[in-house]
């Protein structure tokens, strides 16, 4: 049987049209992150602010005046604290609960599971007006521990540890019980260690998503030394709008956008497993 | 999923401890689950049907949300919210279906142009909506340069009220496609070569092959999408903070940022939780719509 004329099958599935299309749009796409670049090591006033050709003689000018005039290392830290400070209490919850969800058995479970998934509805950010007051009951209001506690609990971890958890062999546990090992002493020492990927997917989607977030910090945070990077940005840019000073808010923009991009960057793979897992985020 | 062994390793040995072990185990999510999501509900319900007085709180029924829909500016929210969830929805799965059937496969120029689609996905919104700011801006900005350039007349994309939902639109499309991207490249990778081969012998073109087999078989995939796309559309507005705030006379006011100005600026609490109740059940329809498809978390994987 002759091959046919149009080369391996997985190749030839798409029209042709759509392909080209698909290339224009990537230019497209790519405009903004190009004219980041290009406006972020220009010199102030050497060519049109709009125009997409770089600098012959590139400048970190527009960064240093950036780095002065907000408080990026600071905004940065609260950031980093933030993401940590959320994530680690969840790394908890989430073992926890999803080793209760994927080997206990009790009655109510699966009514208890339910409750659990109606986080992913009821997402915090839709209930801010409500949790606003809670967080000042508490006396979390203008703190980052305030920004933090709404997102401690999570089902998409709960769910996501519970399917790992359920993968790992029961064999294995049972050996542990009968050498005497504790519930923790279980989790610790057979469950995390077998379902590193899924933590890692876990990780990177609370860090992603909570290091963009702004609604959020913008109603917790009151002190300009404690807001997350995505506060500072705003705020920065609505000055540095004012001043028309477009390459100091492209620098601004790309110093605040660095540290994802290039994490994506260099572990891709890792980050596009982790957000297909989190489709049920 | 039940286990074929008779053994049951986690049967408890002791009987209290049947349920004690799951209940101590869950109470440390319990405890916030309580704290910010259950209690924030019954909260926002009771704020709802209360008015604060002097004399007190007081029971006032419905009275908060006929004055929510009395207010033109909710009525304008509720309907930019749909047109903006029209406008990034079905653009967001059309660009995604065609970047994913375009970038399927091996190769490093298509592994490039993937990544490329995705890295919007990875800045935050509000780095996004800056970048944007100079792209919209009119005369000098990004787009009304080039423009000029080829002779066309600009806009005050981001000023007219009939241009600024289109912008703020075009902003979200930008950002989110590739993130839907994945998962129609993932539904992709799930047919049958068979299926294809099937239908090339068969001597289907590309076209026939796409509308018979390909598009049948991402079903799910676009129904699950779609929810998620939907979902975005409703809770996140981060954007308008920094381009428009909601402006220019209200043509960009969507529900969250209507719910924002009211409880952070105009301190109405009863009218901020009125529109909380009425986002929920919005939001609460649309999953329990994806639920009833048969497209909840477990068919996720």
């Amino acid at each position: 049987m002759s091959a046919p004329p149009s080369g391996p099958v997985t190749r030839e599935v798409t029209p042709q049209i759509v392909r080209w299309a698909v290339a224009g749009l990537a230019l497209v796409w790519a405009v903004p992150f190009w004219w980041m670049l290009v406006a972020a090591f220009r010199p102030a006033g050497s060519t049109a602010d709009a125009s997409l050709l770089p600098s012959l003689a590139p400048t970190l000018a527009n960064f240093a005046e950036a780095w002065a005039s907000a408080d990026f290392p600071l905004y940065f830290l609260n950031s980093v604290a933030i993401c940590a400070g959320i994530l680690l209490v969840q790394l908890v919850t989430a073992s926890l609960a999803g080793y209760v969800f994927a080997r206990l058995e009790f009655p109510g479970r699966g009514l208890l599971f339910g409750l659990f998934l109606v986080q992913l509805m009821l997402v915090p950010v839709v209930l801010l007006v409500p949790n606003l007051k809670t967080i000042a009951a508490l006396g979390l209001y203008d703190t980052l521990p305030g920004v933090m506690v709404p997102y401690c609990a999570t089902a998409f971890g709960t769910f996501l540890m519970r399917q790992s958890f359920r993968e790992v062999p029961r064999e294995l546990e049972d050996a542990a019980m009968i050498d005497g090992a504790g519930w923790w002493a279980r989790i610790r020492l057979i469950y995390l260690p077998l379902t590193k990927p899924a933590l890692v997917a876990f990780s990177i989607v609370s860090v992603t998503s909570h290091w963009n977030e702004f609604l959020w910090p913008l109603m917790v945070i009151n002190s300009p030394d404690k807001r997350p990077l995505t506060l500072g940005l705003a705020s920065f840019t609505l000055s540095a709008e004012g001043m028309q000073a477009w390459g100091l808010i492209a620098a601004g923009t790309f110093l605040v956008s660095l540290p994802l991009l290039a994490a994506f960057l260099i572990f891709q793979r890792r980050f596009v497993n982790s957000f297909l897992a989190s489709g049920i985020k | 999923m039940p286990a074929a062994s008779a053994a049951e390793p986690s049967a408890p040995r002791r009987p209290w401890a049947g349920l004690l072990l799951p209940l101590a185990l869950l109470s440390p999510s319990l405890v916030f689950l309580a704290l910010f999501t259950y209690w924030p509900v019954i909260e926002v319900l009771w704020d709802a049907t209360h008015a604060v007085t002097r004399r007190g709180t007081r029971f006032v029924g419905l009275d908060n949300f006929t004055a929510l829909f009395a207010d033109p500016t909710f009525r304008r929210a509720l309907l930019n919210n749909a047109l903006y969830a029209l406008g990034t929805v079905v653009p967001s799965l059309v660009l995604a279906l065609a970047f994913a059937l375009a970038l399927n496969g091996a190769g490093r120029v298509r592994a490039l142009m993937r990544a490329l689609f995705f890295l919007p996905v990875m800045i935050p919104l509000v780095a996004a909506a800056a970048l944007f700011l100079f792209l919209f801006l009119p005369g000098i900005g990004l787009i009304d340069h080039h423009l000029a350039r080829l002779g066309l007349a600009g806009a005050n994309w981001l000023g007219d009220p009939d241009l600024a939902l289109g912008a703020i639109t075009v902003l979200t499309v930008w950002k989110n496609a590739g993130y839907y991207m994945l998962f129609i490249l993932a539904g992709l990778q799930a047919i049958p070569d068979e299926a294809r081969e099937a239908a090339l012998l068969d001597g289907a073109g590309p076209w026939q092959r796409l509308l018979y087999v390909t598009l049948p078989a991402l079903r799910p995939t676009f129904a699950f999408v779609g929810v998620i796309a939907l979902l975005n559309a409703v809770t996140q507005v981060d954007h308008v903070f920094v381009l428009t705030k909601g402006g220019p006379s209200d043509a960009t006011k969507l529900l969250l940022f209507y719910i924002y100005e009211q409880a952070a600026e105009r301190y109405d609490a009863g009218r901020a939780a009125a529109a909380t109740v009425v986002t929920l059940a919005l939001l609460a329809g649309l999953t329990g719509l994806s639920l009833a498809r048969g497209q909840g978390p477990e068919a996720a994987r």
